[in-house]
């Protein structure tokens, strides 16, 4: 199969996973999101690794996931902790820094 | 000019002339009520002591030939910047030691006198801390040996006479009357630091001796601005037009203080100045007539508002408004003027001092009042003072063979020979001082008695009165000791220079004619005064000279409209100035920089998503600017 559909597909992955970001309003939902907008990035690497056939894009995708572990491990002690304090985890209602 | 001798022997003392004065006023002053008791006679024993070291050193000045009189004692080095050297040494010589006998003498007797008269005032012991304040200052001032030095002495004669004139601090009017003697003495203050400046700047020494030195090499320009501001300085100091108008004001402190203001210390000041700085005047031939002409001037002016004054103190304040103008007058007439006008300061000295001290003898007896309308026939009850007061009143008139006809005959006479106008004024003054000293003699001691019901007229204390007579004596012979066989005039002459006037017209002539005048002035006195009754109200349908004479020939209003009215305006603009556009504009810069800020708050919404938004905007049109650059 021609590699660049996989290019196509973490495409539509990414566009999905901004939309989510931008319109959902349970901070878990726009977590999942945002690491669906990772691993879509992490498919065009891969991807791009293949096409080319290098192992640059390969490396790169670990350090990805990697930082996205590590996201998630901190982002999702953060929304507990703030569920816990607010009982709610819609983002909208975190915005005490507004002006 | 050569090296003054240090002082040493007899004249290393002269430090103590100002020492003992100045460890009065800080005993008294500092010590508060403890010292309550005995304040007063500290405040006599220290002048009195003054007065002692100042005798001494004058027989041992006067066992000495003319040119080594002068020493010079010096003390310690006060500042030293590079070029710019202040010593605090004292300079004593024969115009010093005249002035230091004058101040010392005279001051003592009035200290003596301010026991009797400030008996049973609260604050005698603070009124004798000033007093003694003011003594040490003006004996800082007569005997610094540079212009710095004599600057401390008389910004302290002027601190002294605003404490004293504001002594009264319960009434209303004393509080204004310090004040506006504070501050029209500070305008000339700023003279004295002009020229001090200026000496500086173009002699690079302020000291008398730098100055006088180097001052015959300089343009005829600088020595003008020098001598300028040295009389804008004794305008201030001895209230000569235009700064004359705090004297009438003065009145408000004590008695005492008026005689030691008028008489001793203070308005004597700028004829020390003027004639201390004889060899720039000599130089200065616009500055001097410029001294010449303000002498006329307050001498004219002082005497009409004399004339025009009942309240005895008041009118006693304009005859010396016009007595030192007569001084101004003979300082400025250069070395033929010098020697009469110190002659005519030390005469004045004793006159006006017994004239004063009878002025407060009589308040003493009449329950403080000072209007003359409500006086008269206060001879029958007070026969020492009006005995004392007459006698400085023929004295000041210029009655042969007292005080005054020796003094101011000899300055008429050498007015004369400068210029026939100068003379004429000077002679039509005498008449005026006779008739207006004549007017407040027979208002107060002869003619009817016009007192209100409450006063018992009644004779002052010994305290009181031994001053006067001794001052009356001073007021008889004084003249006559001063200037028989030339006496004064050798003494100065090595100081001030000194050379005999030449009239047109023989000194007898001159003295006749002088004597015309007094007369006339006295008879008109006699007819006014004396052969009708003195009404006890003011009268209202009266000449305008008259009714300019008694608001001080307008000089307050001169001041209100052309200095202080403008002054406000300005400081009003400023104000305005300040408020609107200097803190306008950094305001403005505030407000602008904080709506900008209030504006871009709005971006910060605090949901997450628009911050989300903002960077996948931002991402996105990034990536498309960097598509576009490569294409």
């Amino acid at each position: 199969m021609n590699p660049i559909n996989y290019i196509y597909l973490s495409a539509v992955l990414f566009s999905i996973g901004a939309f989510g970001v931008l319109f959902r309003r349970n901070a878990i939902v726009v977590f999942m999101c945002i690491e669906l907008m990772l691993n879509a990035s992490n498919l065009a690497f891969v991807s791009f690794a293949r096409i080319n056939g290098t192992l640059d894009g390969q490396v790169v995708a670990f350090f990805v996931m990697v930082v996205a572990a590590a996201e998630v491990v901190i982002g999702l002690a953060i929304i507990m902790s703030i569920f816990s304090v607010r009982r709610s985890a819609s983002i909208d209602d975190a915005n005490l820094l507004r002006s | 000019m050569e090296q003054i001798a240090a002082a040493s022997g007899t004249s290393s003392l002269t430090w103590l002339l100002i020492a003992l004065p100045l460890l009065g006023a800080g005993v008294l002053l500092l010590g508060g009520r403890r010292t309550d008791r005995w304040g007063h006679l500290l405040g006599v024993a220290t002048v009195l002591g003054s007065f002692g070291v100042a005798l001494a050193l004058w027989l041992n000045m006067l066992s000495k030939p003319g040119e080594e009189r002068a020493v010079r004692q010096f003390l310690f080095t006060w500042l030293d910047l590079g070029r710019f050297q202040v010593d605090v040494a004292f300079q004593l010589d024969q115009l010093s030691m005249a002035f230091v006998l004058l101040i010392t003498g005279v001051g003592a007797l009035i200290h003596i006198y301010s026991i009797g008269y400030m008996h049973g005032d609260a604050g005698r012991r603070r009124f004798f801390g000033y007093l003694n304040l003011f003594v040490a200052s003006m004996l800082l001032l007569v005997l610094a040996d540079s212009y710095a030095l004599l600057y401390i002495g008389w910004e302290g004669v002027g601190l002294a006479s605003y404490l004293l004139i504001g002594y009264y601090q319960t009434r209303d009017t004393a509080g204004p009357a310090a004040k506006k003697a504070f501050v029209v003495n500070r305008v000339g203050d700023i003279g004295m630091a002009v020229a001090i400046m200026v000496m500086f700047a173009a002699f690079g020494s302020v000291t008398f001796q730098g100055v006088f030195e180097a001052a015959p090499e300089a343009s005829s320009g600088i020595l003008n601005a020098i001598g300028f501001a040295l009389l804008l300085a004794a305008c201030g100091k001895s209230a000569q037009f235009p700064l004359q108008s705090w004297l009438l004001d003065a009145m408000e402190g004590p008695t005492p203080v008026s005689a030691l203001i008028h008489a001793a210390t203070m308005v004597t000041a700028g004829i020390y100045l003027i004639a201390r700085s004889n060899p720039i005047f000599n130089l200065a031939p616009e500055a001097q007539m410029a001294v010449i002409v303000v002498g006329l001037i307050t001498l004219i002016i002082g005497g009409i508002i004399a004339s025009a004054k009942d309240d005895i103190k008041k009118a006693l304040a304009g005859s010396t408004m016009s007595q030192i103008g007569y001084m101004t007058l003979a300082v400025g007439l250069g070395p033929t003027g010098y020697v009469y006008g110190i002659a005519l300061l030390l005469a004045h000295g004793f006159f006006k001092a017994g004239l004063f001290l009878g002025a407060g003898s009589v308040m003493h007896g009449m329950n403080d009042q000072v209007n003359m309308r409500r006086f008269g026939g206060l001879r029958a009850v007070m026969m020492i003072t009006s005995a004392t007061f007459g006698l400085a009143y023929l004295a000041i008139i210029g009655i042969p063979p007292f005080a005054g006809f020796f003094t101011k005959d000899l300055v008429i006479e050498s007015a004369l020979a400068r210029n026939p106008i100068i003379g004429a004024v000077a002679i039509v003054g005498a008449g005026i001082t006779a008739f207006y000293m004549s007017r407040i003699f027979f208002m107060t001691f002869i003619g009817g008695k016009r007192w209100t019901d409450d006063v018992h007229p009644h004779e002052s204390p010994a305290t009181m009165t031994v001053p006067m007579v001794v001052l009356a004596f001073g007021s008889v012979f004084g003249g006559y000791l001063l200037m028989s066989n030339d006496r004064l005039e050798r003494w100065l002459e090595p100081v001030t220079g000194y050379v005999k006037p030449k009239p047109d017209l023989e000194p007898i002539v001159i003295t006749l004619i002088t004597l015309v005048f007094v007369l006339i002035g006295v008879a008109i006195a006699v007819v006014m005064y004396l052969r009708r009754p003195v009404p006890e109200a003011a009268p209202s349908k009266v000449s305008v000279l008259t009714y300019a004479a008694r608001r001080d020939l307008f000089g307050d209003a001169f001041n209100e409209a052309v200095f202080m009215r403008p002054g406000q305006w300005l400081t009003r603009s400023l104000v305005w100035f300040d408020n609107r556009v200097i803190d306008g504009a950094v305001n403005g810069l505030a407000a602008s920089l904080g709506g900008l800020s209030g504006r871009s708050r709005r971006i910060q919404t605090g949901y997450v998503r628009s911050y989300a938004l903002a960077m996948l905007v931002g991402a996105v049109l990034l990536i498309l600017s960097l598509l576009l650059v490569r294409l």
